[in-house]
C-alpha cells in the first residue's frame, strides 16, 4: 500500500483506484453482515470465489463481501451491479444457477427476488423495494458497496476526502462551529449536542487529551453500532481523526466488546490499513498532527457503555460509574479531558465536513436534525436496520418500511429506546420519531432500538424481562439500584404468577421512581423507565393479572392452561411426540387430551398442531 | 492566604462554606444531620448507598435534582434542601431496601427507626453485609493493604479477596473488622425475619426496650 502524504497524493490514488475499478465488468457482492453469517453467507461467498474461478471469470468479475445491509429477515442478499438485481435468501446451491443464469445469460432469477407483501409482485432492483424506498441511508448506504478490509473501497467512495478538507483548508474552530451549526446530537441516546462537547473538550486547558469512540452495544435486540463497524470502520476512524484534530487529541480508542469478534477485526484491519496509508500516525498527510487510535475490547457488560464506566474499563479497574458530577470533558480517561463520542455520531462527522452544515441540518426536525439508524426488530414483516430521517412517524417506520405486523395479529406497542426506553402504545403511532418527543411520551431515543409488540405480547411480561436485563447487568455498586431493581423484579414476577393485592401496584410505582430519583448513573436512572411506561399505558394488563387472574396476551404460565379443542382435533399424535413432559395422552385418530396436573406450559404442542387445536385458556 | 469560600442556601438559611467542601461537610458543620450509610471522615466518599441525597437546585432555577450529598461539591448558588418531601420519600424506601437486605445489622434497624418506618414491604433476607465497602477503603487507603475488593456484579456482588485467598499484602490488622458495620448486631440481639427493631424511636417503650440503658441508642452510630 501506498503511503499518502499530501491531499494531491489522496487525490491521485483515488484516481487510480477508479481506473483499476472499470476493468471490472460486474460487481457482485454478497452480504457479510452478522445476521446473513448466521444464515450462512460464507459459505455462498465460497462457493462463489470457486465457481467465478472455474469459469474463468475473475477479471471480469469483482465478488464482494460487504457489511451489513440492513435487510436481516431476508439474508444472505446478493446484488449483482450494474444491473442492480437483488436477490434474497440465497443459498449454496442457487450459485450455479445464478452464474449460468443471470451472469452468463442476464436472465432474472424469479424464484430469488423479493415478493411484495400486499401486491404480491416480484421486485427486481433494490430501490424498488419498500423497505428501502422509504429508507434514508447516509450513513448506512456505504456498507454495501464497499468492503469493509479494504481502504481502497472507501477512499473510491471519496472516503478521507473530509480529512484533508479540515488538515489543509480549516482550523478546529471552523470545524466545531461546522458540528455546532449543524445541530448533530450524540446518537448513543442521551442526544446531547455533539459540537458542545467538543466545544468544551478543546477549552479546557491541557496537552493530553483523548477522543473515544463507544461501541459497547449491549441493548436487547439492537446492533446498528455493531454494523457500522463492521461494514465501514473508516468512516468512523475519518471522524474520529476529525474530531481529534478539532479537540486537539493525539490518541484514541474504540472500546468495542469482545463479543462482537467481526467488528473487532474489521476495525483493526482498518486501523493497521490507516496507519500504512499515513491517515494515522505520526504527520498525517504531511500536515504535522499526529494521531493514533487504539482498540480497547470490553467483556461484554451493559454498564460499561456507560461513559465513567468505560473509562474505568479502559484504565483496568472494574466497570463502574462513578459520580458524573464533574463531567468527563473534563477529567476522563486517567484523569485528562476525553471525549466519548457514539459509533453512530462519529460516522455523521465527516458526511458533515463533506457535504456542509446546511445540508445537514436541512434533514429532520427542529432539534433533532440528521438521520438515525433503528434496528427493527420484533413483530413485523421486514425486520433488519433502517435509517430514516429524523422525524418520521413511528407509524411510517412500523407499517410502511417494517411492512405491518406478522400472520396478521394486531400490533400493541413498540418498545423504542431498550432496556432504558419505554413502549409506546398504538394509539401514539402519529408521533414524529425524535429525541425530545420521544422522551416527551415517557420513552427515549436510545441506541436505537425498536422492538415491535402485538397483541400476542404481555406488558407485564415485557417490563418483567428487562428488570431482569438490567438487575443482571446492574454492577451492584449503588443501593437503589442493585436492591430496588431486585425488588421490582420479584414484584413484577408476583404480578404474572397472579400474586399481589391493591396496594402492589403503587409499591412498585412508589419504588420505580425512586430508583429512578436516587441512582448513581444513567443506568439506574432509566431503568424504571419500562416499567412506568408499561404502567402509564397499559395498567389495565397489570390489574386484570392482579385481580381477575388471567393474562390477556396468554403468555404467563401460571396464569394460563392449555387444552386441545375436540372438535378440531383430528388425532395426528403430533403434539404427543414433542410433550417434554408426557402430558397427553390419546389413541391415534382419536381426541387428544392434555393433563393439566403435568403439562409444563411451554407451548410446544401449540406449535406443531396443523388443526390449531391446542388451545390456550 | 484567604479561604476561598462560596455561598449556597441550605433548608433555606444563607451560609458561607469553604470551597471543594461537599454538601455534606458543609451540613454537617453547620448542624444539619444528613444521614449515611457508606460515608467515614477520612475515606474516598463511595456514593453507594445513597442514604444521604439531598434536594439540589439553582438559585434563579426551577429544576432541581437528587444527588448524594457525600460526593457532590458545593457551588456558588446551590440551593440545597436536606429534608424536602421528595428527600424524604426517597430516603424512606431506601432505607426499607437496605433493612429488608440485612435486618441484623444495626445500622440498617438504626437507619430505618430514624426515617419512622414501621412495616417492611419486601420478603426479608438475612445478609450481613450491606456492600457499603467501607473495609474495602480502609484496608486500601489507610491500612495501605489492597487487600480486599469488589468481586461479582449486581446482586452477586460481594467483598473479597483475591482469587478468594489471602494475600501477603494482609497484615490482618483487622482495620477492615473496625470500620464494618456489619459486625454490630442490633441492641436486642438477632432479629427474626420482618422484625423491625426501632422501639427507641417510641419514647413510652424506651425503658422495656433497651438493653444497656443507654436509650436513644441509634444515634451513637450517626452522630451529627
Amino acid at each position: 500500500m501506498r503511503k499518502i502524504k499530501s491531499a494531491s497524493d489522496l487525490e491521485r490514488w483515488k484516481e487510480d483506484i477508479l481506473t483499476k475499478q472499470k476493468k471490472h465488468e460486474m460487481v457482485l457482492s454478497v452480504c457479510g453482515g452478522t445476521a446473513c453469517h448466521a444464515y450462512g453467507c460464507k459459505e455462498v461467498r465460497d462457493r462463489f470465489a470457486k465457481v467465478i474461478q472455474k469459469i474463468g471469470g475473475r477479471h471480469k468479475i469483482r465478488l464482494m463481501f460487504t457489511g451489513c445491509r440492513g435487510f436481516c429477515e431476508k439474508g444472505p442478499i446478493v446484488t449483482i451491479q450494474p444491473q442492480g438485481i437483488f436477490y434474497q435468501k440465497v443459498q449454496e446451491k442457487d450459485v450455479p444457477l445464478i452464474l449460468s443464469e443471470t451472469i452468463e445469460k442476464g436472465k432474472v432469477l424469479e424464484h430469488l427476488l423479493y415478493e411484495d407483501g400486499v401486491t404480491k409482485q416480484k421486485v427486481t432492483s433494490e430501490k424498488d423495494i419498500p423497505f428501502y424506498q422509504a429508507q434514508r441511508r447516509l450513513v448506512l448506504g456505504s456498507n454495501g458497496r464497499i468492503e469493509p478490509t479494504k481502504i481502497e473501497d472507501y477512499v473510491e467512495m471519496g472516503g478521507y476526502q473530509a480529512l484533508a478538507k479540515v488538515l489543509f483548508k480549516m482550523n478546529p474552530d471552523q470545524i466545531i462551529d461546522e458540528i455546532k451549526v449543524s445541530k448533530l446530537r450524540g446518537r448513543g441516546g442521551a442526544g446531547f449536542p455533539t459540537g458542545l462537547k467538543w466545544e468544551s473538550c478543546r477549552n479546557i486547558p491541557g496537552d493530553i487529551k483523548y477522543v473515544i469512540c463507544n461501541c459497547d452495544e449491549g441493548d436487547p435486540g439492537a446492533y446498528m453500532d455493531r454494523s457500522l463497524l463492521e461494514g465501514n470502520p473508516h468512516s468512523i476512524l475519518e471522524g474520529m481523526i476529525i474530531g481529534a484534530f478539532a479537540m486537539g487529541a493525539n490518541q484514541g480508542f474504540i472500546y468495542v466488546r469482545h463479543e462482537y469478534p467481526l467488528a473487532c477485526r474489521n476495525a483493526e484491519v482498518a486501523i493497521t490499513q490507516a496507519r500504512k496509508a499515513g491517515f494515522l500516525g505520526k504527520n498525517i498527510l504531511g500536515s504535522g498532527f499526529d494521531f493514533d487510535v487504539e482498540i480497547a475490547k470490553g467483556g461484554g457488560a451493559f454498564i460499561c457503555g456507560e461513559s465513567t464506566a468505560l473509562i474505568a474499563s479502559i484504565e483496568g479497574r472494574p466497570g463502574e460509574p462513578r459520580s458524573k458530577q464533574i463531567h468527563t470533558v473534563e477529567q476522563g480517561l486517567w484523569g485528562k479531558p476525553t471525549s466519548i463520542n457514539n459509533v453512530e455520531t462519529w460516522a455523521n462527522v465527516p458526511l458533515i465536513i463533506q457535504k456542509g452544515s446546511q445540508w445537514f441540518s436541512s434533514i429532520g426536525t427542529e432539534k433533532s436534525k440528521g438521520t438515525k439508524i433503528f434496528s427493527l426488530v420484533g413483530k413485523v414483516k421486514n425486520t433488519g436496520l433502517v435509517e430514516v430521517p429524523m422525524g418520521m412517524t413511528l407509524k411510517e417506520i412500523i407499517f410502511d418500511i417494517g411492512g405491518g405486523p406478522q400472520n396478521g395479529k394486531k400490533i400493541k406497542a413498540v418498545q423504542t429506546g431498550g432496556p432504558s426506553g419505554g413502549c409506546i402504545p398504538a394509539s401514539l403511532f402519529n408521533l414524529p420519531v425524535d429525541y425530545d418527543s420521544l422522551t416527551q411520551v415517557g420513552s427515549m431515543m436510545g441506541s436505537g432500538g425498536m422492538i415491535v409488540m402485538d397483541e400476542g405480547t404481555c406488558m407485564v411480561d415485557v417490563a418483567k424481562y428487562f428488570v431482569h436485563f438490567l438487575e443482571e447487568e446492574s454492577c451492584g455498586k449503588c443501593l437503589p439500584c442493585r436492591e430496588g431493581l431486585k425488588r421490582m423484579g420479584e414484584i413484577l414476577d408476583g404480578i404474572t404468577e397472579g400474586k399481589g393485592n391493591e396496594e402492589t401496584l403503587s409499591l412498585l410505582e412508589e419504588l420505580a421512581t425512586v430508583v429512578a430519583d436516587t441512582s448513581l448513573c444513567g443506568l439506574g436512572k432509566t431503568a424504571p423507565n419500562p416499567v412506568i411506561s408499561a404502567l402509564r399505558y397499559f395498567r389495565q394488563e397489570f390489574e386484570e393479572h392482579l385481580y381477575q387472574k388471567r393474562c390477556p396476551a396468554a403468555v404467563c404460565p401460571s396464569l394460563i392452561r392449555y387444552s386441545i379443542s375436540e372438535s378440531d382435533c383430528t388425532g395426528c399424535g403430533a403434539c404427543k411426540k414433542v410433550c417434554p413432559t408426557q402430558a397427553i395422552e390419546g389413541e391415534k385418530k382419536q381426541n387428544h387430551r392434555i393433563l393439566s396436573e403435568l403439562c409444563s406450559k411451554c407451548g410446544s404442542c401449540k406449535e406443531v398442531c396443523k388443526a390449531n387445536a391446542v388451545i390456550v385458556l | 492566604m484567604k479561604i476561598k469560600t462560596v455561598n449556597i442556601t441550605i433548608d433555606g438559611g444563607s451560609i458561607d462554606v469553604e470551597k471543594g467542601n461537599t454538601i455534606l461537610r458543609a451540613a454537617r458543620q453547620f448542624g444539619i444531620h444528613i444521614p449515611t450509610v457508606c460515608y467515614l471522615e477520612n475515606l474516598t466518599p463511595y456514593g453507594g448507598c445513597r442514604i444521604c441525597v439531598v434536594e439540589i437546585g439553582h438559585e434563579g432555577k426551577d429544576k432541581t435534582f437528587l444527588d448524594t450529598s457525600c460526593t457532590h461539591e458545593v457551588k456558588e448558588g446551590m440551593v440545597i434542601q436536606t429534608k424536602s418531601p421528595r428527600v424524604i420519600r426517597a430516603r424512606k424506601m431506601l432505607a426499607e431496601l437496605l433493612v429488608a437486605s440485612a435486618p441484623n445489622v444495626k445500622m440498617t434497624q438504626d437507619i430505618a427507626a430514624r426515617m419512622g418506618l414501621l412495616k417492611v414491604r419486601f420478603s426479608m433476607e438475612d445478609s450481613r453485609c450491606i456492600l457499603c465497602g467501607l473495609c474495602i477503603r480502609m484496608c486500601y487507603e489507610q491500612m495501605d493493604g489492597k487487600a480486599l475488593g469488589f468481586a461479582g456484579r449486581g446482586v452477586r456482588r460481594k467483598v473479597s479477596m483475591p482469587f478468594e485467598t489471602r494475600p501477603e499484602t494482609c497484615r490482618l490488622c483487622r482495620g477492615c473488622d473496625y470500620v464494618c458495620p456489619g459486625v454490630i448486631v442490633p441492641c436486642q440481639g438477632i432479629k427474626e425475619p420482618g422484625e423491625l427493631c426501632g422501639k427507641c424511636t417510641r419514647l413510652e417503650e424506651i425503658p422495656n426496650c433497651c438493653p444497656t440503658g443507654t436509650f436513644g441508642c441509634f444515634c451513637d452510630q450517626n452522630p451529627l
